[in-house]
């Protein structure tokens, strides 16, 4: 679920027809001063952040003046809340209320259909009241298809003892919402409260809104910047790997940090799991062992190599992460050799130095982890592969093991990607793959047409080159299984170079260097 | 017996030409799903592993003869138009396969497979297997593996995470104890057929003689399987694992479903319910077999 923030959640009801206080989002204190200017009446200043009891924290505040406004505006857009920068603030003519209520659209999984939740008592949480006064709370399923008639929303709110005129008007603001809910494929659409006010009129005076993830890309308006609950907001790193997640539709890629400033030996490990439920426990497994999850990462989905390597890259580039789990559910549907690949990549790009244990249990597991442990010799680090027999349990025994083992690896260093003149390449749909030529004329073992699974290579004048056209090889006929790139760095001349760009990486890793 | 599938049950593929649809479809005719028609709007008039392909499954229908369960695998975004032909055609199971499909999306199947007498599993679904008899889905990968990894036996298996549906059923089959049925019924916060209406299903079924279920945090399936059970509706033994033990408020780890979304769905909440009802509730994945074993021996013997 993507929540909306308030300001953002009011343009919306305004433009379903909902009433909201005339009022600005600012994000310096200038602007806070221009927009009490412009309202020239007595107002409320509310940061725009995620929390919840904002009166109780001075994140709501009535104001006067101008002047004042400018004042406790700088003073919130310097304050941090559970660790959230303030950069945006809400300033609203003061509402002069009367009376609350609140109402709601939540989608309900039980009912499998959107439910309306009115209550005659607003102000607090929707919970508390209907534990504490059930009779003044009422709800009901909507018929998806034929929507919130304004008869049934009338006898919604009638069940909590309102009546007449009042009746009617909570009512339209219920058909509205639940408009709104359906426009914009909301999970829940709540205001609290809902406010009558000294001018008679009715008004949203906060409102707390949720979009579905799946449905975000159908409304580009709101400007969601991604498309996650990420109980923080997005980092540098869960922005990166969005837009890969974002760039590339094979298979699914999630990623989120979820854990920040820490140092080596702080025993956080970097995390990359494959399918929800496996991930949970071998994340379990970690915590077991007193380990911390430096960051949520799950590739599963049958996703390609190049999407591993990239998800990888990007767990890797978390400064002071002690150790590298790789675990999802332990027998994959999938064929595990393309995550394999992935891993063996970027391990020898980045010579890793840091233990990592790669569970890959699933279809063709020997093949992967034959992959892991071929590959595992060209860097530093300490690595072992698991399959399907090995329990999360003790693999994490196993990373426990090689983190308290000092003893050197003995391994060969290496180049990677090699380093070439390259006389020949193509795109593919996320990146590029170049061939030195010159060095094919030597290779016996054209080690990169049989590695080949789509079958898109051939052999011309004793050269590798596509076989199919350099169009076909962009739209997905190459796959990015990587495995040209490896099978020629180990039987052939070291002629291939595949580049899988991920953008704003390089920088987000020489700010973090520097 | 089995639940949802077995061999005599006629199966049509949506989206058979795709990517997916052609490589799942390839598993599920080799592990002895009776596959009967393709369709894909536009292809029409060619053939997918020698099945035939038609433009509208009502065309397949037509020319084919009565089909009992559509297995989805279009793109997210026409799944519920796709799920929608296959009801009106007159198939009453539809198996969503995809991830990533709109709620309200899931909600309109929903309403509509109501209207038409239907239901659906998924979506987000790896898909259900009978084994020794058929799949569908993508329970396995290859027919070869499926085949390797699950025999037939008394213990159904239900999931509400894919890959741990197959990886429990192996690990389950390694201690020598098959399964009447495994089913995945999808990682979203609304899936078609929820954990306790399969249940029911496994309680129908005489083959089945208890069931071994995965739930996790968020939704309120696995406290429906609680009610389930002390209404006398599920008199089978029941061995549950409930995971996101490590799941802080708020956070999602994939699927939709797991929420925790006020009191409700949380895991000491349904642990306590289960064990409060008489399941055999585990605190360790991997001591699943074994009390699954043990579960299993003392109704038997």
């Amino acid at each position: 679920m993507t929540r909306l923030h308030e300001y953002k959640g009011k343009e919306l009801l305004k433009e379903m027809g909902i009433k909201t206080a005339p009022g600005y989002m600012v994000k310096s204190a200038n602007e806070a001063e221009e927009a009490l200017k412009k309202l020239g009446t007595s107002a409320v200043i509310k940061a725009q952040v995620f929390t919840t009891g904002r009166a109780g924290k001075g994140l709501i505040r009535f104001i006067e003046s101008p002047e004042e406004a400018k004042n406790i505006a700088s003073k919130m857009l310097d304050m941090d809340v559970d660790g959230l920068k303030i950069d945006k603030l809400l300033i609203e003519e003061k509402l002069l209320i009367k009376e609350e209520f609140y109402g709601g659209v939540i989608l309900d999984d039980n009912a499998k259909a959107p439910v309306i939740i009115f209550s005659s008592m607003g102000g607090t949480g929707i919970e508390e009241i209907a534990e504490k006064f059930p009779d003044k709370v009422s709800k009901a399923p909507v018929d998806i298809i034929k929507g919130l008639k304004d008869f049934k929303a009338r006898n919604i709110v009638r069940k909590t003892g309102v009546s007449g005129k009042k009746q009617m008007k909570l009512a339209q603001v219920l058909v509205n919402l639940f408009e709104l809910a359906k426009k914009y494929d909301a999970r829940s659409a709540e205001i609290n409260p809902i406010a009558i006010c000294n001018d008679g009129n009715i008004y949203a005076a906060d409102c707390r809104i949720t979009i579905d993830d799946y449905a975000v890309h159908r409304h580009p308006e709101l400007g969601i910047e991604i498309a996650r609950e990420l109980g923080h907001p997005p980092t540098p790193l869960d922005k990166i790997a969005y837009d890969v997640e974002a760039g590339d539709y094979r298979g699914t890629f999630y990623f989120i940090q979820m854990a920040d400033g820490f140092n080596k030996g702080d025993k956080y490990i970097g995390f990359h799991g494959a399918g929800g439920g496996g991930s949970m426990m071998s994340m379990d497994a970690l915590i077991n062992r007193d380990y911390k999850i430096a960051n949520f990462c799950d590739t599963s989905g049958n996703p390609p190599a190049s999407k591993v390597y990239r998800a990888a890259k990007i767990i890797l580039a978390q400064s002071g992460i002690d150790g590298y789990f790789a675990s999802g559910s332990g027998v994959a549907s999938q064929e595990q050799f393309h995550s394999a690949r992935g891993f063996a990549k970027v391990f020898m790009e980045e010579q890793l130095n840091i233990p990592a244990i790669i569970r890959l249990g699933g279809n063709s597991e020997e093949i992967a982890i034959d992959i892991i442990n071929t590959y595992g010799k060209f860097f530093p680090a300490k690595i072992e592969g698991y399959g399907r027999d090995d329990t999360p349990a003790f693999c994490a025994e196993r990373l426990s093991t090689l983190l308290e083992d000092k003893a050197e690896k003995e391994y060969e260093k290496v180049d990677f990607p090699v380093k070439i003149n390259p006389t020949y390449s193509f795109e593919t749909i996320t990146g590029k793959i170049e061939f030195d030529h010159e060095k094919c004329l030597n290779c016996k073992s054209k080690a990169c047409i049989e590695a080949c699974s789509p079958k898109i290579l051939k052999i011309v004048d004793e050269k590798a080159v596509l076989a199919i056209s350099t169009d076909d090889a962009k739209k997905g006929k190459c796959t990015e299984c990587l495995a040209c790139e490896l099978e020629c760095f180990l039987k052939g001349e070291k002629a291939i170079r595949i580049t899988l760009p991920i953008q704003g990486l390089d920088d987000y890793r020489k700010k973090v260097m520097s | 017996m089995s639940i949802i599938i077995d061999e005599t049950k006629r199966v049509i593929v949506q989206g058979i030409t795709g990517r997916e649809g052609m490589v799942r479809s390839r598993l599920m005719i080799e592990y002895g799903t009776l596959v009967v028609a393709g369709c894909t709007p536009g292809k029409g008039d060619s053939k997918v592993h020698g099945i035939p392909v038609f433009d509208t499954v009502a065309e397949a229908i037509d020319n084919v003869g009565d089909i009992d369960i559509s297995v989805i695998f279009v793109p997210a975004p026409l799944v519920k138009n796709a799920a929608l032909e296959a009801f009106d055609a007159g198939i009453k199971l539809a198996v969503l396969i995809p991830d990533r499909v709109p709620i309200y999306d899931v909600l309109e199947v929903h309403h509509a497979a109501k209207e038409y007498g239907a239901s659906f599993i998924g979506p987000n679904t790896l898909g259900v297997l009978s084994p020794g008899k058929a799949t569908l889905g993508m329970i396995g990968g290859k027919a070869s593996s499926a085949r390797e990894w699950f025999k037939p036996g008394p213990v159904g298996v239900v999931s509400r995470s894919g890959g741990i549906t197959s990886s429990m059923a192996y690990y389950i089959n390694k201690l020598g104890i098959g399964n009447s049925t495994i089913a995945h019924v999808g990682g979203d916060a609304v899936v078609g057929m929820p954990i306790p209406e399969v249940i029911k299903l496994f309680e129908r079924d005489p083959e089945t003689k208890m069931v071994t279920m995965f739930g996790e945090i968020g939704t309120s399936q696995e406290e429906h399987v609680a009610d389930l059970i002390e209404a006398g509706k599920f008199t089978k033994p029941l061995v549950a694992f409930i995971g996101g033990k490590a799941a802080k408020s708020g956070t999602r780890f994939s699927h939709a479903g797991a929420i925790i979304e006020g009191n409700r769905g949380t895991h000491e909440g349904k642990v306590k319910r289960l064990k409060e009802v008489g399941a055999h509730v585990v605190d360790d994945f991997g001591k699943i077999p074994e009390v699954t074993k043990r579960v299993l021996d003392s109704i038997t013997n």
